[in-house]
């Protein structure tokens, strides 16, 4: 078996992320949208850390460290405004949510 | 293969930093089926605990004294049908007990019941403790969320809110343990569960008792916390009867109900290990420094076997006080079997203290001398794994003991206890350990 | 030769680690688990049930969870299931439960522009595989072994610093929590009835 390389979780990563990037442009529901950053966040997490790994540093480490920080309070932020959101229009459609002002 | 296997005999790291896969199994199968076996006992031990607190004798007739309560009643749910409400969602509803019973049963891989008795020490093993359990929320949102009905999905969020808001002082509270590792001539703490212990063999003081009052403040912090975190009284408000019929559980009968049982008292027993080992000194008998003469530790050696024997003592005084009539019979013969059972495991336990005391003595035969020498390692692990389930055993009672004499929290007094009460407090402890730390060494 | 040379600095790096924590079975477990990462990442978008999606996720979580352990990051690992798997998996649970209305999962999956968003997202994959075939030399083969006892405390030596003297991410690090100060309070007051 060829030995697992750094390629290898590169190569993971970007198919993570390529998921996640078709979840927040194709699904209907803002929830799932707001899963698939998720994903894609946690892509990003993986290609740092297999890079860390690769020179030896711990610098990769920690910004991963503070990307999942950042995810958290994006998450609350987002899911926040998604209820706000509801409860003036009652729907978490994408394609019904697309009024500026009304 | 066999190589392989024997190996690890005789090595003083756990299964897991040695790499033995073939031992980690075995203690892996000997935690399942221990934790089972104390899950049966526990629930037992409540419903006789909980009676005779409120002045009543609780189950009598099953079994002597209600010995074969908790058999009958996991044959009873074993047999009931299992109902699926129509419209619940079938996959989820059948996972949800799953996630409960990993995040309760995968905390034990760190839990160490002495130096080298752990699955694997791992060198993160409060973080990994904190993370596993806080997946148990995830159980009981599924579970609620999968009924399909109402009173399952209020009491679910209830209990998942209460749950993630002591999360955090259980967290901090942690913390405080953590940071009293460092307080050593190195400067540096760990997180692994075995190094907490032996900091506090070298420190001399169990961390309960370090820096007082703040260990002991830190110490009921995390008490109270661990109580509102495994949903029992008084935190109980999501899986009370009288207020929502049962909660999360509701709609869930038959053996599918028990799994949710067996991961509540399997975390109940997971938490209270945690909290034995940070603070209560884990394996250590007490005063492992202070008392350290040879004398002093063959009386702690001869504890197991005593303890045994004040059982089965018990025992036979229920054998004694039991009518002497035919409908008895039966019961007495029970309990007389059941109280010689224990008199043979104290006597074997006592037999093993006492040569392991003799192990190097110089004139005795060649075969003798090396069974006293096997007798000398079992009787070390029994002992750190004898003191470490005694002072789970006492957090068992701890917990029958709230559930029994305090009224149940409303939700609201719920979270603001967490919020407001019990995080300012671990806080406040937290940095007063730091400052006090720093300027006493 | 470039296997040869590959064989002999894995065999070196491999053996100048701690006899104890040589990692057993890599490429299956690699598999393994990035094969569920990927499964879970598919789940998450193919769905019709949110809260299926939202289980799907804590697969992908936990998964990556056991990655970072393979690639010698154990305090990161930790720090995904704490935070990810067991704080924001339960806030999203949370959110799916007071939003999602009957309606919504009986309506369509996709939404009207799907073609164009996976036009972008081939795209997208076009030009990673070309970036990894191209800048293959970029990256070595070769993997730098971390110690594995003293991960904790050099990331806290990056994020605190020693004593008296600033780590390299003290600074980000106080932005950071700031940050969560200012996300808690957001949240809080979107979700206000009254404000």
């Amino acid at each position: 078996m060829v030995p697992i390389t750094t390629l290898h979780y590169l190569v993971v990563a970007a198919a993570l992320f390529v998921l996640g990037v078709i979840g927040v442009l194709t699904r209907r529901n803002v929830v799932i949208v707001l899963m698939s950053i998720e994903l894609i966040l946690n892509a990003v997490n993986l290609n740092l850390v297999a890079f860390s790994r690769m020179w030896g540093k711990l610098d990769g480490q920690v910004f991963a460290i503070f990307i999942v920080v950042d995810a958290a309070a994006e998450a609350a932020v987002g899911l926040g405004i998604l209820i706000a959101f509801f409860r003036n229009k009652e729907t978490i459609n994408v394609d019904e949510i697309d009024l500026l002002k009304w | 293969m066999p190589n392989f296997i024997m190996s690890y005999l005789g090595s003083t790291v756990t299964p897991g930093e040695a790499g033995n896969q073939f031992w980690a199994l075995i203690y892996v199968l000997i935690i399942f089926a221990g934790v089972s076996l104390a899950v049966v006992a526990m629930n037992w031990f409540e419903r006789k605990a909980l009676a005779h607190f409120q002045i009543r004798l609780g189950p009598m007739r099953v079994g002597p004294h209600g010995l074969l309560q908790p058999i009958a009643d996991a044959l009873k749910l074993a047999l009931k049908e299992d109902i699926i409400p129509a419209e619940a969602d079938q996959f989820v509803f059948w996972f949800a007990p799953v996630i409960g019973l990993l995040a309760a049963f995968t905390v034990y891989i760190v839990i160490p019941f002495g130096p080298s008795q752990a699955v694997s020490d791992m060198n993160i093993g409060v973080l990994f403790m904190l993370g596993v359990s806080s997946l148990g929320v995830l159980g009981i949102v599924v579970a609620g969320w999968a009924s399909n009905s109402h009173y399952p999905l209020i009491g679910a969020l209830r209990s998942s809110a209460q749950m993630v808001s002591y999360e955090v002082a259980m967290g901090l509270a942690v913390v405080s343990a953590v940071l009293m590792t460092s307080f050593n001539d190195k400067g540096t703490g760990t997180l692994s569960m075995i190094g907490i212990v032996q900091a506090q063999q070298q420190q001399g003081i169990w961390f309960v008792f370090k820096f007082f009052p703040l260990g002991l403040v830190a110490f009921v912090n995390f008490v109270i916390a661990m109580i509102a975190e495994t949903n029992r009284a008084p935190f109980d408000m999501a899986e009370a009867e009288s207020e929502l019929t049962a909660g999360y559980h509701t709609e869930y009968s038959g053996l599918r109900w028990s799994l949710f049982m067996l991961a509540e008292y399997a975390a109940m027993i997971a938490v209270s290990s945690i909290a034995v080992t940070l603070w209560l000194g884990g394996w250590l008998r007490p005063f492992p420094n202070l008392l350290h003469a040879p004398a002093w530790d063959f009386i702690f050696s001869l504890f197991p076997g005593l303890t045994f024997g004040a059982l089965a003592a018990i025992a036979v005084i229920g054998v004694m006080r039991m009518p002497a009539h035919p409908y008895f019979k039966v019961q007495r013969i029970g309990l007389a079997v059941f109280a010689a059972l224990l008199g043979f495991i104290a006597l074997f336990l006592l037999v093993i203290a006492v040569g392991a005391r003799f192990a190097d003595a110089t004139n005795l035969p060649e075969k003798l001398e090396a069974l006293l020498r096997i007798f000398a390692r079992f009787s070390e692990g029994i002992d750190y794994v004898y003191w470490f389930v005694l002072k789970v055993a006492l957090f068992m009672y701890l917990f029958i003991w709230c559930r029994a004499t305090w009224p149940r929290y409303r939700f609201d007094q719920l979270m603001r206890v967490g919020w407001k009460v019990l995080l300012p407090i671990t806080l406040v402890v937290l940095i007063l350990t730091a400052i006090v730390g720093v300027i006493v060494s | 030769m470039i296997p040869g040379l590959n064989l002999a600095l894995m065999a070196v790096f491999t053996t100048t680690t701690d006899p104890g924590m040589e990692p057993v079975a890599t490429p299956f477990f690699f598999y393994l688990l990035s094969g569920l990462a990927i499964l879970g990442g598919f789940l998450v978008i193919t769905r019709r049930n949110p809260v299926h999606c939202a289980l799907a996720l804590i697969l992908t979580l936990i998964a990556m969870a056991h990655l970072y352990l393979m690639l010698y990051a154990p305090f990161v690992a930790a720090v995904q299931i704490i935070v990810y798997a067991g704080g924001i998996m339960v806030l999203f649970l949370f959110v799916i439960m007071l939003v999602s209305i009957e309606r919504a999962s009986k309506d369509r999956r996709f939404n009207r522009f799907w073609p164009v968003g996976l036009a972008a997202a081939c795209a997208l994959m076009a030009l990673f595989v070309s970036a990894f075939v191209k800048g293959r030399a970029l990256f070595p083969d070769r993997m730098i072994a971390i110690p594995e006892g003293s991960n904790t405390q050099q990331v806290a030596s990056m994020l605190y610093g020693e004593a008296g003297r600033m780590g390299q991410y003290t600074f980000a690090f106080e932005i950071a929590s700031l940050l969560l100060l200012v996300a808690i309070l957001g949240a809080v007051i979107m979700t206000k009835k009254k404000i």
